[in-house]
């Protein structure tokens, strides 16, 4: 945990039930989860985070006390068959309703409200937020477990918070999630859950620091589209795409694609809205040479500190300059490629004529072939 | 590509009819430059980066003499596994070439003992060959300097019978033409001794890059292995050289542009003290680096600056207002140097695996002992041999023309080497019986056709390609010299079947990055390089790294023919311009004038206004 002064924040049994973003870090993973312990790193290196607070697993283990005191309805769940379909929706719907339902304990309910009051800052009751599970086995390198959990965008006010958040845990017992979980055999891990100050985006999307398509570690590929990530990240929205070279940050290729959909904030005030992009915006890219530039750096930071390659989520706030609206949202280890076991390009040979000999005979550079005798 | 645009064959070479008002060109090129019928069944590609215009009859010396040196020394030398040597053919003026694999396992695996043993050899004792290999070249260098022609005068010199020499100077008219060809020859074979193993190292690193990083640019490759001190940049910056003592002596005055280099020669020696030193300076820079050629030796109209001093002398007054503005002439070579050292530790820094980092070290190490020679023989013998060499042809024509057998010296040109042969027969003879030559009867209109039917051909469209498309293409001097890999020929290919790109886009390689938009300037021929104007882009069939003084004038370069390793491809990034080669067809669709623009990053012309 990260030795910044605790003291006043609300515990429960000693652990702290709510925690500013940036008092957290990597090694804080099995209270916070993984997506606030990533946030929390980022914020810690001194990148741009919007400000947050995690709801800790202490939280929601003295909610679920309340709800299922004797601890039987979740023994109940881990048991279950995941083929039973019917039992796993039955037994899962009384759990998340229970958690639902439950109302919050009087010291947590402080600690999100003043949490709350923290990253709104002066925009109290109206600040903007988003509402994210971060589970202890997401975003792990070994699991790639999201977007089985809730996550709620553009959520406003104190009391809409403290629900959202009740939401969340709940949809660790979603029939998606516990199915999950009993194919893999493991058992429920606790819940956290980040509230984090929303970026009213003009642009946004993800940020690969190899290339999804080939497995090349030499560049960054950034999709975008108007309006907020979560049309990317859902799928809704064909992104305009930039692979950028790491070495001399030269943009290699750029594909700007007809956005036909954005993620807007409802005006309503909550909530977000999918809507057409304005037919003089859809073919026109999303981002600028200098947004493109600025945020294969900042991939690279990301990369760099945690040395392995990132999957990134970011947005770019549409009433800030350039060079202050960049956000990081999400940085996690990318899965695909690193789990991938591939042999090597080349190996060194007795002398290094003989790559030459290899290549010129017909046999290529590939990976570990030695002379013949 | 989609399935209608998909071809299975170019036009074969029986298909090709002679260029309209060109029947007959067959008669200026030997009977073993001619497609035969059952050349149809091979692929073959124009060599438009060496060859861009139709062939002088003598200047076909120039694909005959280096196709016998390369083929020599991959075939029967080193004995590459895969690949014999290159066999060309000639059709409307054009050369076409292909190469003949080896394609049973067994005769591989054969040759590869041989190769292993004979390319090893040349690997393991790199640098102390090359420079062996430099001696060798500076000799061939110095004997075709000296080699004079025959002033066959009224009588002999009385030494010849003080000292009995007993040979009269009409025997050495012949002895010394014989002499240049063979030295011209023997250029070639040392030429082509080390390039195709300096190649294959190249290939290898290009290789493992391009598998490692599959989006790696083909330019960031070269910036690899490519040399800070390369000879290629020397007369570039002997000018810049030039150009600051200049300003230094308060002689800047006579550099104008459109000056006469005759009367700025003579001006300079009526300069005193700061004149002299000028001219000593100048003098010093002509020999050896003003004997780059302005195109790369290739034809016999690639005058040096030598030759015609108004090519350097044109880049001289650019160069002389930024000295005296006190802009630093000097190329940045420590800062390439280090950017260099930077790229390639970022590539191998991003390598999955320690073992992989070992061999990228191997591959690379290979590559940057074989670059001085790649990079350096071309001043050594496209331009500085090759450049004496056809001083001394013009010097043979200069006789025939006293002779009365060519109107004019430049005309010895239009006749095959074997061709001369025979004209200097007739004048020996003739000179010998005190009679008259009677060459100017049969050659003078064989000539004035000649000339006739090559301007006919230069009209003519040469296809990029002809025959069958061909199922592999691993030759690395192909891959490697012209840029040409199987994607390039499905390009071709695309755009023979009116496919591929939006019209008005050209793809080709990109060869250096960046995005600029401008005026174009189609040169499709060397002589034609007065005529590009401060800004514009060059389009042009092949860009010559002699061109140098023209990069400083250019935004943007483009060209036909040539890969990321082309010379040019090297300089465009050198100044930092962006570039793109190898398109097949920027000089055949794009028009002097037209707006431009260069995406050096994607490899893409876009032609933006009409015309």
């Amino acid at each position: 945990m990260a030795d910044t002064d605790q003291g006043s924040q609300p515990r429960v049994g000693g652990a702290p039930l709510v925690l500013p973003l940036a008092a957290v870090g990597a090694g804080d993973r099995p209270t916070v989860g993984g997506k606030a312990a990533s946030l929390g790193e980022l914020v810690r290196i001194g990148l741009r985070v919007p400000p947050g607070c995690v709801v800790t697993t202490a939280a929601f283990t003295a909610a679920m006390r309340a709800v299922d005191p004797e601890g039987s309805l979740v023994r109940q769940a881990d048991r279950l068959d995941p083929d039973d379909y019917q039992l796993v929706a039955r037994v899962t719907a009384e759990i998340r309703e229970r958690i639902r339902a439950a109302p919050l304990l009087a010291e947590l309910a402080a600690a999100i409200a003043a949490g709350y009051r923290e990253l709104a800052a002066h925009d109290v009751d109206a600040a903007p937020v988003a509402v994210r599970s971060s589970a202890i086995a997401e975003d792990a390198a070994d699991a790639s477990f999201a977007g089985l959990q809730d996550t709620y965008l553009w959520v406003r006010g104190g009391e809409g918070v403290a629900d959202r958040v009740r939401r969340c845990w709940a949809s660790l017992y979603s029939v998606e999630s516990v199915t999950y979980r009993l194919r893999r055999g493991w058992a429920a891990t606790a819940m956290a859950v980040v509230v984090q100050r929303m970026v009213d985006a003009r642009a946004a999307g993800v940020a690969f620091t190899r290339s999804p398509a080939t497995g090349d570690r030499s560049v960054v590929t950034i999709e975008a589209a108007w309006g907020l990530g979560s049309a990317v990240v859902s799928g809704e929205v064909t992104p305009d795409t930039w692979v950028v070279n790491k070495v001399d940050g030269e943009i290699l290729r750029r594909t700007v694609a007809t956005k036909l959909r954005r993620h807007l904030p409802d005006p309503a005030g909550s909530g977000v809205l999918d809507e057409e992009v304005p037919r003089e915006l859809q073919d026109r890219p999303c981002l600028s040479h200098a947004d493109v530039e600025a945020l294969a750096r900042l991939a690279c930071l990301v990369e760099r500190h945690y040395a392995t390659a990132q999957d990134i989520e970011w947005a770019l706030a549409r009433d800030l300059p350039p060079d202050r609206g960049l956000f990081l949202l999400q940085s996690r280890p990318e899965t695909v490629w690193s789990r991938r076991q591939t042999a090597p390009v080349a190996t060194p040979k007795p002398r290094a004529f003989d790559h030459v000999a290899a290549l010129l005979s017909g046999r290529g550079t590939a990976g570990g072939e030695s002379r013949r005798p | 590509m989609d399935g209608s645009g998909l071809i299975r064959s170019f036009p074969l070479p029986s298909e090709i009819a002679d260029a309209p008002g060109a029947e007959g060109w067959q008669s200026m090129y030997p009977f073993y430059t001619r497609f035969q019928p059952e050349d149809d069944e091979r692929f073959w590609f124009y060599n438009s980066m060496h060859f861009p215009e139709p062939m002088p009859a003598f200047d076909t010396i120039t694909a005959e003499i280096p196709y016998t040196a390369i083929g020599a020394n991959t075939a029967r030398v080193f004995c590459f596994p895969t690949t014999l040597g290159i066999e060309h053919r000639i059709v409307n003026g054009r050369v076409y070439i292909t190469a003949i694999p080896v394609l049973d396992p067994a005769e591989v695996e054969r040759r590869l003992a041989v190769f292993n043993e004979r390319a090893g050899y040349y690997f393991d004792n790199w640098d102390r060959l090359y420079e062996s290999w430099k001696t060798r070249m500076r000799n061939l260098i110095a004997e075709i300097e000296a080699i004079t022609v025959p002033e066959l005068p009224e009588l002999e010199d009385s030494e010849v019978v003080t000292r009995s020499t007993g040979v009269a100077q009409n025997h050495y008219v012949r002895e010394r033409f014989h002499r240049c060809i063979d030295l011209y020859s023997k250029m070639w074979h040392h030429h082509t001794e080390f390039l195709m193993l300096g190649y294959g190292a190249y290939v290898v690193f290009f290789e493992f890059c391009k598998q490692a990083f599959p989006e790696i640019p083909d330019q960031m490759v070269a910036r690899m292995v490519a040399g800070i001190e390369v000879m290629m940049y020397r007369p570039d910056d002997e000018l810049r050289r030039l150009a600051r003592l200049a300003v230094e002596g308060g002689l800047d005055d006579l550099f104008v542009d459109g000056c006469d280099p005759a009367e700025v020669l003579a001006a300079l020696r009526g300069r005193g003290e700061a004149g002299g030193r000028w001219l000593e300076a100048f003098e010093q820079a002509r020999d050896p680096w003003f004997h780059v050629s302005t195109g790369d030796g290739f034809y016999h109209h690639h005058r040096s600056w030598n030759d015609d001093l108004t090519v350097p002398f044109s880049a001289l007054p650019r160069y002389v207002r930024l000295a005296r503005e006190g802009q630093t002439l000097d190329r940045p070579t420590e800062t390439l140097r280090q950017e260099r050292e930077r790229i390639a530790a970022s590539y191998r820094d991003l390598l999955a695996s320690e073992e992989e980092r070992a061999a990228f070290d191997q591959m690379l190490g290979l590559c940057r002992v074989v670059f001085p020679y790649v990079e350096d023989h071309k001043f050594y013998c496209e331009h500085w041999f090759t450049s004496r060499f056809f001083q001394r042809i013009r010097e043979f024509g200069e006789l025939l023309a006293r002779q009365g057998v060519l109107a004019d010296a430049e005309d010895v040109f239009h006749l095959h080497h074997t061709e001369v042969d025979q004209a200097l027969a007739d004048v020996m003879l003739a000179w010998s019986a005190g009679g008259k030559p009677l060459g100017g009867a049969h050659f003078q209109p064989i000539v004035a056709e000649r000339k006739r039917m090559l301007e006919a051909l230069r009209q003519w469209s040469p296809p990029p390609a002809l025959g069958p498309m061909p199922k592999a293409l691993n030759d690395p001097a192909v891959k490697m010299l012209w840029g040409i890999t199987a994607e390039t020929i499905q390009a071709w290919a695309s755009a023979a079947a009116g496919a591929g790109l939006d019209e008005r886009e050209i793809g080709g390689y990109a060869a250096s990055p960046g995005v600029v938009e401008g005026t174009a300037r189609v040169v499709r021929d060397v002589n034609e390089i007065g005529q590009v104007r401060e800004g514009e882009i060059l389009v042009c069939p092949v860009t010559a790294p002699s061109w140098a003084p023209v990069f400083g004038k250019i935004k943007a370069a483009v060209s036909d023919i040539g890969g990321t390793m082309s010379h040019a491809a090297i300089v465009a990034r050198e100044y930092g311009m962006p570039a793109v080669v190898g398109t097949g067809q920027a000089t055949a669709r794009i028009k002097t004038g037209q707006r431009l623009q260069v995406d050096g990053d994607r490899g893409v012309v876009r032609i933006l206004d009409g015309g």
